[in-house]
């Protein structure tokens, strides 16, 4: 069976810019943060990023990587706006698709079920008609008769997702509470690639949680990337929790400063340890 | 809506009438999800189920449902949570950084829509709120920046946006709650209408303080008081460090 382990750079190796990018996780929860900044080491820009938005929305922005976003938010949670994602958008930075959370998720199931749209009852009535004029409506063709909108297929190039565990063959499990929509990511797209926080052996998986909690399975998947950490400073639990005072740092640091001093490294590993560093320095 | 309750203490905070207030936005709800955005409103969403709502359903905020003490009794996370919503079961009370007399919310940016003048949160799950499960406000600062004339973004959609579109099918807000009243869309035409003040508050006080005109009907009665059990209940047991002072300060 192929073993599907890679790096992070190897990863990016993989994509190009002009592509269609989902990012799984959730605000700043379990974001494949790692991977994120392995793609604002590389020259990739002109991104269509997929996302239920977080600091890898703010990341990415804040270093002009993106030419059109698709998300229903981007915040930091303990944080409620995404102070890089307010910037960019104020200055019209990107082109923005703004969608519901549920006409979202819908647009996940199409692509991941090989539909070109899924009908929703969200959006009608609201802007987000009148800041996508693409978007179409369908009419029941029951007794209803209820007019409905037609969320298009969010179909990606490729997609991220940062999960607790995986073997190298793909399979990937989750160990916190929320599967947000990682595995409809990863089947909504033409290549996924999970990045874990400890990569084991397959016999492994089944004693760290319940069958329920192998989200992934490995037929969805390209690559596995293990990057202990590499949901930082999203929270990855019940590995750990966000990185509350690292999360203020990047919100209250303007762009040039925090980059040069965190994500100007050749890698993930100069970036953890300048994260340590800071945090010694706060003793 | 008020009554007389000669065992409260007559030292009822202006904080403490609106966790009432927004508790009783879920009375009679039944066993429905009672989703509150907000201190004061996940507040009164406790209250209502320690006394008159004991059916309601409450999250840890993460992905489990709760009991009051933090007792499991329910997965919830994000996907069955839109479940949720889509189903109905639900009750949500959602803030607004604006809200019109029809009741359309904005919480996605103020300003032109293509190049903000700030951005905020983005729709979140307005618009799919508003359609499918009772959609409830709680605005902590009544003032004319809140409530305009017109908002900028309409994400959770308004009575006259609802019936434009034809999608009032499970459209309802119940009420909007702010520091200075209670409102519902009883008003002609399903306009806003001060449906009680907090003692304390006058009529000329919502108008100085609100950008369109709601509707007013014969003489205002004042938000109810707490019975002494719920005053020591929200002092006592569900806020006893005091934070609701701190989101209204009156």
């Amino acid at each position: 069976m192929t073993d599907k382990s890679m790096t992070p750079d190897e990863v990016v190796g993989q994509l190009h810019s002009g592509m269609t990018i989902g990012i799984g996780g959730w605000g700043s929860r379990r974001k494949p943060m790692a991977l994120v900044r392995a793609l604002l080491r590389s020259g990739i820009t002109d991104l269509t990023v997929i996302s239920y938005g977080g600091p890898d929305v703010g990341l990415l922005a804040a270093a002009g990587r993106i030419r059109r976003l698709v998300a229903p938010f981007a915040t930091l949670d303990s944080i409620p706006l995404e102070p890089h994602f307010r910037a960019a958008r104020e200055r019209a930075a990107f082109t923005l698709t703004e969608y519901d959370e549920a006409m979202f998720m819908w647009g996940l199931h199409a692509a991941a079920n090989r539909l070109p749209f899924l009908p929703v009852r969200a959006g009608l009535g609201s802007d987000v008609m009148r800041v996508n004029p693409e978007l179409r409506t369908v009419t029941s063709p029951y007794d209803d008769g209820e007019e409905l909108v037609a969320v298009p297929a969010l179909r990606m190039d490729a997609a991220l997702v940062h999960l607790n565990r995986a073997d190298c063959l793909g399979n990937a499990q989750y160990l916190g509470p929320d599967p947000y929509f990682d595995d409809l990511f990863c089947e909504a797209a033409d290549a996924a690639y999970v990045s874990c926080e400890q990569l084991v052996e397959t016999a492994e998986l089944a004693k760290a949680g319940p069958p329920q909690s192998l989200l992934v399975s490995r037929h969805s998947v390209t690559g596995v990337v293990e990057t202990p950490n590499g949901a930082h400073f999203t929270s990855c639990v019940p590995d750990y929790d966000r990185d509350e005072a690292f999360q203020k740092l990047y919100a209250a640091t303007p762009w040039d400063e925090f980059s040069a001093r965190f994500l100007s490294g050749a890698g993930e590993h100069d970036y953890q340890l300048a994260v340590r560093t800071w945090h010694e320095e706060q003793q | 809506m008020t009554t007389t309750d000669t065992t409260a203490p007559r030292t009822v905070s202006r904080a403490e009438y609106c966790v009432i207030a927004c508790a009783e936005a879920w009375r009679d709800n039944g066993e429905v999800l009672a989703s509150p955005m907000g201190l004061i409103p996940s507040f009164g969403a406790r209250l209502a189920k320690r006394t008159f709502s004991p059916d309601l359903l409450l999250t840890d905020g993460e992905a489990m449902l709760v009991g009051l003490d933090g007792t499991a009794e329910g997965w919830l996370p994000y996907r069955r949570h839109l479940t949720m919503v889509t189903g109905g079961r639900r009750h949500v009370m959602m803030g607004a950084s604006q809200i019109d007399r029809f009741g359309n919310q904005n919480i996605s940016c103020i300003g032109d829509w293509e190049r903000p003048a700030r951005q905020l949160l983005g729709v979140r799950g307005a618009p799919v709120n508003t359609l499918n499960n009772p959609v409830s406000y709680w605005v902590p600062k009544h003032s004319k920046r809140v409530f305009v004339e017109r908002v900028d973004m309409v994400s959770g959609v308004g009575y006259d946006r609802a019936e434009a579109a034809g999608v009032t099918r499970f459209h309802r807000l119940p009420r909007v709650v702010s520091d200075l009243g209670v409102f519902d869309f009883a008003g002609p035409g399903h306009v806003m209408r001060l449906a009680s003040l907090h003692p304390g508050v006058t009529v000329e006080d919502v108008l100085a303080a609100t950008g369109f005109e709601p509707a007013i009907t014969g003489e205002v009665p004042f938000t109810r008081e707490p019975t002494a059990g719920e005053l020591r209940l929200i002092r006592e047991v569900i806020d006893p460090k005091g934070l609701r002072d701190r989101e209204v300060r009156v």
